[in-house]
C-alpha cells in the first residue's frame, strides 16, 4: 500500500511537464477540491458531525485576504493565516453554538447553512466589501502576492495543500483525537462513558477543519481573481466539499481524495459540454442524483468499497 | 484507587412521572451492592443519575470527597465511576480491542500504550481470541464482556454494571459471575442491578430494594428476599402472607 | 411610526400566513410520520408555483382552479420520491436520509432552473390587482381568496385526519409505530401516502401563492428555510403547531419588512433560524440522550 501511495506522489510530481495546460487546470482543481474536502472530513467524516455550511469557511478566508492584501498591501502569504484564524474563528462559534445547546443531525446541519446564508447575505449587503459584485484582483502575476504567471506553481501548491490536509488528517487519525473522534461519531453517549469530552473534541475537529478551509478560501480568491458572495458562501460550494467526501468515502484517509479524481473531471467535462447559459444548472442535477445514488448504493463510500472488493480478491488462494 | 459513594435524597420526575424519590444510598468502599426491583423501579435511572447522564430534581451524591452533581458524564468517568449499558452500546465499526482502547484512553493519552493496556483488559474478561473481531459480529455473552471490559479500561474506582446478565444462558451466567467475582476482588466496588435473583444474593455483600422510585428495603441478602415490602412489590399481596417469617 | 403601515403589514401578514400554515403543515405531517426531514420540502412548493404557471399560461386555467391539480400532481411526486428513495433508507441513519433528501432538492431546485431560467415569474389570475378597503387599511381580494382556500385545506387535511380511518391510521403510526403494525397497519402504504399528502399540501400552497408572490428556482431554499422555522417553533410534528406557527412567523415577516430593507428579509429569516435551533424547548433532543 505504502508503494503505490509513493509510486503515486512521484508520478503527480512529475505529471506537470506533459501536462496539456487545459489537463493542468483540471488537476489544480483535482487537488484544491481533494484539499477541501479532505479538510470538511474532519468534522464531517471523522467526527461524523455533517456541516453543509463549510463554504462560509472559503468565504471568510478568501475576502480576509483579499482586504487585508488590497486594503493594507498584506502578502496573501500572511493574509492566508489570518484569513483562516478567522474562518477558525466562525468555526469555533457554529461548534460552540451548535454543541453546546446539543444540536445533532439534522438540527446541526440546517444550522451550519443558516450560519453561511447568514454570511453571505451579509456580504453582498456590505459595499466595502465589493457588495453583491464581489471583489477583482489585478493580476500582477508577482509571488510575493500569491500569483504566478506559470500555472504550474498552482498545480504544485494545490498539491501542497491537498497533501498537507492529508497529513494532517492522518495524524490526527492515529492519535487520541481521532479515536475518540471515531467513537463520538460511532455513539456519543457510549464515548462519554468512557471518559471521552464530546464537546471538547467536537468542537475541535470543527476549529481545525474550518481552518484549514480557511486557507483554501485564499488559494481560490488568488487562483480565480475573483470572489462572489454568492460563489463563495453559496450553497453550491458547500455541496462541492461535501460531495467527494461522501462519494469517495467519509471518514477515511483516502475517500476525499478518490473522490475528487472521480467527480472533478465529470464535473468539468459536464460543465464542458452541457454548461453555459441556460444550461448552468445541469451540472448541479448531476451532483444530485449522485449524492441519490451514493446514499442508496453506496453509503460509504467508493474506497471502502473497493478496499473490500481488493481484499477479496487477495484472499481468494 | 477505592472511594465511598454516598447519595441523599436524590430525586429525579420526567414530566408528573417522579422516577426516583428521595433516594439514599450508600456503597463503602470495596462493596458489592445489589440493587433490585421491578420493571420501572427506576434502577436505571438511578444509575444515571450517578454517573451523570441525567441531572437531579434534588439531591446530592458525593464520590469521594467531592459532590458530583452537575459533573459531565465523562468527567464523571474520570473521577473513577465507570458504567455499563443495559442495552450494549458498541462502537459499531471498531473491533473488540479498538472498542476497549477508547477506555483505555481515559488514563493513558498516548494511542500506542492505550491498546497495549486495552490487550491486557481484553485478555482479563476471556475477550483474547476475540480481539480482532469486528464489534458487531459478536454474540450476545461476548457483547456483555466486552461492555464490561469497556468499562473497566477506564480504570475505576467503582462499577455501576446494569442487568449484564440479562439474555445469557445458565452457563454464560456463570462465566460472568466469575468474572465479576475477579474484577470485585481486584478492589474495584461494584453496583449491580439484575433481575437474576440468583446470581445477586450470591454475589452481593448487601441489596436495596426499588419500588416504584423509593428503597423499600435495605440489608443482607436473606433479610432483603424475606423482607414483606420486597415480596410484596414483584409478587404482590397474597404471597406476604406465604413467606416463611 | 406610521400606525397604518403596521395594521397594514399585520393584515398582510396574517392573510399570506395562511399559505405558509398549510407549508408547514405538510412538512410537519412528513416528519411526524416519518421522522424525515424533507429538505425539498421548498423546492416542491417552487415546483407548484411552476405547475401553476404552465397551467396558466398553457391552458389558461386560473391558478385558484388549477390548484387542485397542482396538489394532486405533488403527490404524486411525494408518493414516487418515497416509494423510490426514501423507503430504502427509512431505517438508516439520520445523515443518509438528509443527504438523500438534500440531493432531491439539488435536483428539483435545478431541473426547474433548467427548464425555466433563473428569471422571477408570477402568475396572472384572474382577480388580478382588485382590492377591498376596510378603514385605512386595504385587501388584495388576491390574498384574501390565497388565506381562504389555504384554510380550508388545512381544515380538510384536519378532518381527513381526525374523522376517517385512512386518517386515523396515518395518526396511530406517527403516534407508535410498533403498536399500528400490531393492529395491521401497513406502514409502507401509510408513509407513501403521508409523504404524497404533504407534497400535496406544497402543490397546493405553491399554486396559490403563485399570483401574489414573484418565484424562481432559487426561491425554494427560502422557502424550505421558512417551513422549518414554522415547524421548529410550532413543534416538530404538531399540527396545530404548524398551522399557529405559519400565522406568527408570517406576520412577524410582515412587520419586518415594514421596518427594514428589502434585502435584509433573507438575513432575518436565517438568524430567527439559528436563534429558535438555539433556544428550542429543552428535552427534545436534550444536552443528554440516553
Amino acid at each position: 500500500m505504502r508503494w503505490a501511495a509513493v509510486a503515486a506522489l512521484a508520478v503527480l510530481l512529475a505529471l506537470p511537464a506533459v501536462l496539456s495546460s487545459y489537463a493542468l487546470t483540471i488537476f489544480i482543481l483535482i487537488f484544491f477540491y481533494g484539499f477541501l474536502g479532505q479538510a470538511w472530513n474532519i468534522v464531517g467524516g471523522y467526527a461524523g458531525q455533517l456541516s453543509a455550511g463549510h463554504a462560509a469557511f472559503v468565504g471568510v478566508g478568501g475576502y480576509t485576504a483579499t482586504m487585508l492584501a488590497t486594503a493594507a498591501g498584506l502578502t496573501p502569504w500572511l493574509g492566508m493565516f489570518v484569513g483562516a484564524a478567522l474562518a477558525a474563528l466562525l468555526g469555533a462559534i457554529i461548534g460552540y453554538l451548535g454543541f453546546r445547546f446539543g444540536l445533532r443531525g439534522f438540527y446541526f446541519v440546517l444550522l451550519t447553512v443558516a450560519f453561511a446564508e447568514i454570511c453571505r447575505v451579509a456580504v453582498s449587503n456590505i459595499d466595502a466589501l465589493g457588495g453583491p459584485l464581489g471583489l477583482y484582483i489585478t493580476f500582477t502575476g508577482d509571488p510575493r502576492q500569491f500569483q504566478f504567471q506559470d500555472a504550474r506553481a498552482y498545480y504544485y501548491i494545490a498539491l501542497a495543500l491537498m497533501l498537507a490536509a492529508t497529513a494532517i488528517a492522518w495524524a490526527i487519525g492515529r492519535r487520541r483525537f481521532g479515536v475518540y473522534l471515531a467513537a463520538i461519531r460511532e455513539d456519543e453517549t457510549a464515548a462519554e462513558a468512557c471518559g471521552v469530552n464530546a464537546f471538547r473534541y467536537k468542537l475541535l475537529a470543527m476549529v481545525v477543519s474550518s481552518f484549514l478551509t480557511g486557507l483554501g478560501g485564499t488559494f481560490y480568491a488568488f487562483y480565480l481573481f475573483s470572489l462572489q458572495p454568492n460563489s463563495l458562501f453559496g450553497i453550491p460550494l458547500s455541496v462541492e466539499i461535501i460531495l467527494r467526501p461522501i462519494v469517495g468515502g467519509a471518514g477515511t484517509l483516502v475517500g476525499p481524495i478518490l473522490g475528487s479524481f472521480i467527480l472533478t473531471p465529470l464535473a468539468e467535462l459536464s460543465r464542458l459540454y452541457l454548461g453555459g447559459g441556460g444550461l448552468y444548472g445541469a451540472h448541479l442535477i448531476a451532483y444530485g442524483v449522485l449524492l441519490i445514488g451514493v446514499v442508496l448504493f453506496l453509503p460509504e463510500g467508493a474506497y471502502p468499497r473497493l478496499r473490500r472488493l481488493f481484499e477479496r480478491r487477495i484472499s481468494r488462494p | 484507587m477505592t472511594a465511598r459513594l454516598e447519595a441523599r435524597g436524590l430525586s429525579r420526575s420526567f414530566g408528573g412521572l417522579r422516577a426516583v424519590a428521595g433516594l439514599d444510598l450508600t456503597v463503602a468502599p470495596g462493596e458489592m451492592l445489589g440493587l433490585i426491583g421491578p420493571n420501572g423501579a427506576g434502577k436505571t435511572t438511578v444509575f444515571n443519575l450517578l454517573s451523570g447522564f441525567l441531572a437531579p430534581d434534588a439531591g446530592d451524591v458525593r464520590f469521594g470527597d467531592r459532590s458530583i452533581v452537575g459533573l459531565p458524564p465523562h468527567a464523571i468517568c474520570r473521577l473513577g465511576l465507570a458504567r455499563t449499558f443495559q442495552i450494549t452500546r458498541p462502537f459499531a465499526s471498531m473491533t473488540v480491542l479498538e472498542n476497549v482502547r477508547v477506555g483505555a484512553l481515559a488514563r493513558h493519552p498516548r494511542a500506542a500504550e492505550a491498546l497495549d493496556r486495552a490487550r491486557e483488559v481484553v485478555e482479563r474478561v476471556g475477550l483474547g481470541v476475540r480481539a480482532g473481531v469486528a464489534a458487531t459480529a459478536l454474540t450476545l455473552a461476548e457483547r456483555k464482556r466486552l461492555e464490561l471490559a469497556r468499562a473497566l479500561a477506564t480504570e475505576p474506582a467503582l462499577l455501576l454494571l446494569d442487568e449484564v446478565m440479562a439474555g445469557l444462558n445458565p452457563t454464560e451466567v456463570e462465566a460472568i459471575i466469575r468474572l465479576i467475582r475477579d474484577v470485585h476482588a481486584s478492589g474495584i466496588s461494584v453496583v449491580l442491578i439484575e433481575h437474576n435473583m440468583q446470581a445477586v444474593m450470591a454475589l452481593s455483600h448487601r441489596i436495596v430494594a426499588l419500588s416504584f422510585g423509593e428503597k423499600i428495603a435495605e440489608g443482607t441478602p436473606v433479610d432483603v428476599a424475606n423482607h414483606p415490602k420486597v415480596i410484596e412489590a414483584y409478587l404482590g399481596d397474597e404471597y406476604v402472607r406465604a413467606a416463611p417469617a | 411610526m406610521d400606525l397604518t403601515l403596521v395594521l397594514q403589514g399585520l393584515v398582510s401578514g396574517l392573510l399570506f400566513g395562511g399559505v405558509y400554515s398549510l407549508m408547514a403543515v405538510g412538512l410537519t405531517l412528513i416528519f411526524g410520520v416519518m421522522r424525515v426531514v424533507n429538505f425539498a420540502h421548498g423546492d416542491m412548493m417552487v415546483w407548484g408555483m411552476y405547475l401553476a404557471y404552465l397551467l396558466a399560461s398553457r391552458a389558461g386555467l386560473d391558478p385558484y382552479l388549477g390548484f387542485v391539480l397542482c396538489a394532486a400532481a405533488l403527490f404524486v411526486l411525494g408518493l414516487l420520491v418515497q416509494w423510490s428513495l426514501v423507503d430504502r433508507i427509512i431505517a438508516a441513519p439520520h445523515e443518509m436520509q438528509i443527504l438523500l433528501m438534500l440531493g432531491v432538492a439539488l435536483v428539483l431546485e435545478n431541473l426547474a432552473l433548467v427548464a425555466f431560467g433563473p428569471e422571477p415569474t408570477r402568475v396572472r389570475s384572474s382577480l388580478g390587482a382588485a382590492t377591498l378597503w376596510l378603514g385605512p387599511v386595504f385587501f388584495d381580494v388576491a390574498r384574501l381568496v390565497t388565506f381562504a382556500v389555504a384554510v380550508a385545506l388545512t381544515v380538510a387535511l384536519s378532518v381527513f385526519l381526525y374523522r376517517t380511518d385512512a386518517g386515523r391510521m396515518i395518526r396511530a403510526v406517527a403516534d407508535n409505530t410498533y403498536g399500528a403494525l400490531v393492529i395491521g397497519a401497513d406502514a409502507r402504504r401509510v408513509y407513501a401516502v403521508a409523504f404524497g399528502v404533504g407534497a400535496a399540501c406544497v402543490g397546493a400552497a405553491g399554486a396559490l401563492v403563485s399570483p401574489i408572490l414573484p418565484f424562481q428556482p432559487s426561491t425554494g431554499l427560502s422557502l424550505s428555510v421558512t417551513s422549518f422555522n414554522i415547524v421548529i417553533i410550532g413543534g416538530m410534528g404538531s399540527l396545530p403547531g404548524a398551522f399557529i406557527g405559519g400565522l406568527l412567523v408570517s406576520v412577524a415577516e410582515s412587520l419586518g419588512a415594514v421596518f427594514l430593507k428589502p434585502s435584509l428579509k433573507e438575513l432575518m429569516s436565517f438568524s430567527l433560524l439559528v436563534l429558535i435551533l438555539l433556544a428550542r424547548p429543552a428535552g427534545l433532543f436534550g444536552r443528554r440522550t440516553l
